[in-house]
């Protein structure tokens, strides 16, 4: 007698009868702290309701005690894949209040920066989608080229994960030769490694048929759902921040922005493959922008901007005006002009925008985040709606969700 | 052709005329004020004037001025043409007492957790929201965090002194 036998099923339960499934908020398949509560059918799910906020940390209630600079440790926070983006995108919110101007040179710095950050974070983003279907190799062999982006970041800035990046300005310090010598590593043999990667995949009938077709979104309801990024560009539309609205002297770089046409997580897939391509190009254009730099052009890091930017050291022991800045600056005493803006950033989830209101007081009287992960996840009902389970945790993981930068 | 500031200007003064409090021009992006009965209205006509076509909802948030009376809480829409790529900034206020705003959730789909969130940090009381409940925050919690009177730290402290290192 089968050991179920006193278990009383009612008669076609499957079609009958639903299940009530929660997927997280702890589970290894979400990569992250979010709750589904999936009602089931079988394997497929009939309706699909998201819980977010586990990770909740108050950083727009935090934001209104901290004076600009302290405001850089939270942003990293967001998305920790890559940090250093959201780092830059809040200085240059900054600049832009301010009205500081920065020189080309911190600016090519910069989209150096901003790109390896892109690349390590849709390094990590498709190689999970690996991961989850069942390729765990590819994860393995890139995350030797994530490590080498940090050691960049330590060598540019003291730290790895949260990089608490650069200054209102510019960079705390000059990009050293060996960060240089290791970006042309990376630039060197990454391409190699990531063609490599794509081989894995993209012409992987194992791949295609567990990712084609599945998790799509049209155009239309892409962009009622506020999509940015390359959810969106998978969808087919063109958007791009740093086409559209060029910061960091974007205008100055040569690059093409790769769309999708379903909206699929194959077409994701593809889309974050192709920016990489993309990015390690505009790096290697910035670099030599970088490296074509003369004389007392090539030491520049930072913008002239003593009010906001804080003195070298020494001059602080030696200089009187030095020393007037460094404790206005440290103190919060420096003049913040009264205004409102919003600048956003093409980060590597999409549209990362900053809404900062200023009432001449030393800290934000208010400041938004546009989150992208956030904005995006709330349509994840929808695409897993009538979907099977398995399908569903692919599109979890090629939307690129952090849990991070959804709570903040 | 990109649409101008001055043909949204016209446009929008048109159309609702007394409706509209102010204009900010001299912001990074186009500002309009306007009534907070309109905001929906003001909203639909952005996004179906074939003319303007503010069809992407880039960011909703809130606001709270205290020492605004009888306007104290903002809601603040940003919305994209991308087609011709240009932004708008649209605010509406409302007094803390009925902070009752119509909701946009049968224009954007996106607006939906999106107020979810303002609802969550400044109470706006969205009218029609399909779902409005706490996004963010736990569910138990009975006061909106964002507004200013909810002190950030402990307010029993008495070694910080706000006069000489307050915001």
């Amino acid at each position: 007698m089968p050991e179920q036998a006193n278990i009383v099923l009612p008669e076609g339960s499957l079609e009958k009868q639903t299940t009530r499934l929660n997927l997280g908020p702890t589970h290894p398949a979400t990569h992250g702290v979010f709750q589904n509560i999936l009602e089931m059918d079988g394997e497929r799910i009939i309706k699909a309701e998201s819980t977010v906020g586990y990770i909740h940390r108050a950083f727009e209630k935090l934001a209104e005690r901290r004076p600009l600079y302290q405001i850089t440790t939270l942003t990293d926070r967001l998305n920790y894949c890559s940090a250093p983006l959201n780092n830059m995108g809040w200085h240059m919110t900054c600049e832009k209040l301010l009205g500081v101007k920065t020189p080309k040179r911190v600016d090519y710095l910069r989209v150096i920066i901003m790109e390896l950050s892109r690349i390590s974070d849709h390094l990590i983003c498709n190689s999970i989608v690996g991961v989850d279907t069942g390729a765990y190799t590819g994860f393995l062999y890139v995350m030797q080229y994530r490590e080498l982006i940090y050691e960049i970041y330590e060598e540019v800035c003291g730290s790895r994960l949260t990089t608490n990046m650069g200054r209102i300005g510019g960079f705390e310090r000059n990009f050293s030769n060996t960060a240089f010598q290791k970006i042309e590593q990376f630039l060197e043999e990454f391409p190699k490694v990531w063609k490599e990667f794509e081989n894995l995949f993209m012409r992987n009938r194992i791949f295609i048929e567990r990712t084609k077709g599945t998790g799509a979104i049209s155009a239309e309801r892409a962009l009622n759902y506020s999509f940015t990024g390359p959810n969106l560009r998978a969808a087919g539309i063109d958007y791009d921040v740093r086409v559209h609205a060029p910061y960091s002297s974007y205008e100055d770089f040569d690059f093409i922005i790769p769309i999708g046409t379903t909206g699929d997580n194959y077409d994701r897939f593809m889309v974050r493959g192709e920016e990489v391509w993309q990015s390690l190009s505009i790096i290697r254009q910035a670099y030599e922008k970088v490296q074509s730099f003369k004389g007392v052009d090539a030491d520049v890091y930072h913008a002239d901007a003593p009010e906001y930017y804080l003195p070298a050291k020494a001059d602080v022991y030696t200089k009187m005006e030095a020393l007037i800045y460094h404790f206005k600056i440290v103190m919060g005493e420096t003049e913040i002009p009264v205004g409102e803006v919003y600048h956003s950033i093409e980060g590597a989830n999409g549209e990362l925008g900053f809404y900062l209101v200023s009432d001449g007081g030393r800290t934000p009287y208010r400041l938004h985040f546009r989150r992208p992960c956030f904005i995006y996840y709330q349509a994840y009902e929808e695409i897993v709606s009538n979907t099977m389970l398995s399908d569903a945790i692919i599109t979890l993981s090629s939307l690129n969700l952090i849990a991070g930068e959804m709570d903040a | 052709m990109s649409i101008t500031r001055d043909y949204i200007k016209e446009k929008l003064n048109a159309q609702f005329g007394d409706g509209i409090i102010s204009w900010n021009d001299a912001s990074d992006i186009l500002t309009i004020e306007v009534k907070p009965e309109l905001n929906l209205k003001v909203l639909t006509f952005l996004h179906d004037e074939p003319t303007l076509g503010f069809q992407f909802l880039t960011d909703l948030t809130g606001i709270h001025f205290p020492d605004k009376t009888g306007a104290e809480i903002g809601v603040i829409y940003h919305v994209h043409n991308l087609k011709e790529n240009v932004r708008l900034r649209v605010k509406i206020f409302v007094p803390i007492q009925k902070p009752d705003v119509y909701t946009a959730t049968g224009l954007y789909s996106g607006a939906n957790w999106m107020e979810r969130e303002t609802f969550d940090f400044y109470g706006i009381n969205f009218i029609g929201h399909p779902n409005l409940k706490r996004v963010l925050n736990v569910d138990e919690m009975d006061y909106h965090p964002l507004r200013k009177e909810f002190p950030l730290e402990d307010q029993t402290r008495i070694d910080k002194d706000d006069e000489m290192f307050g915001r």
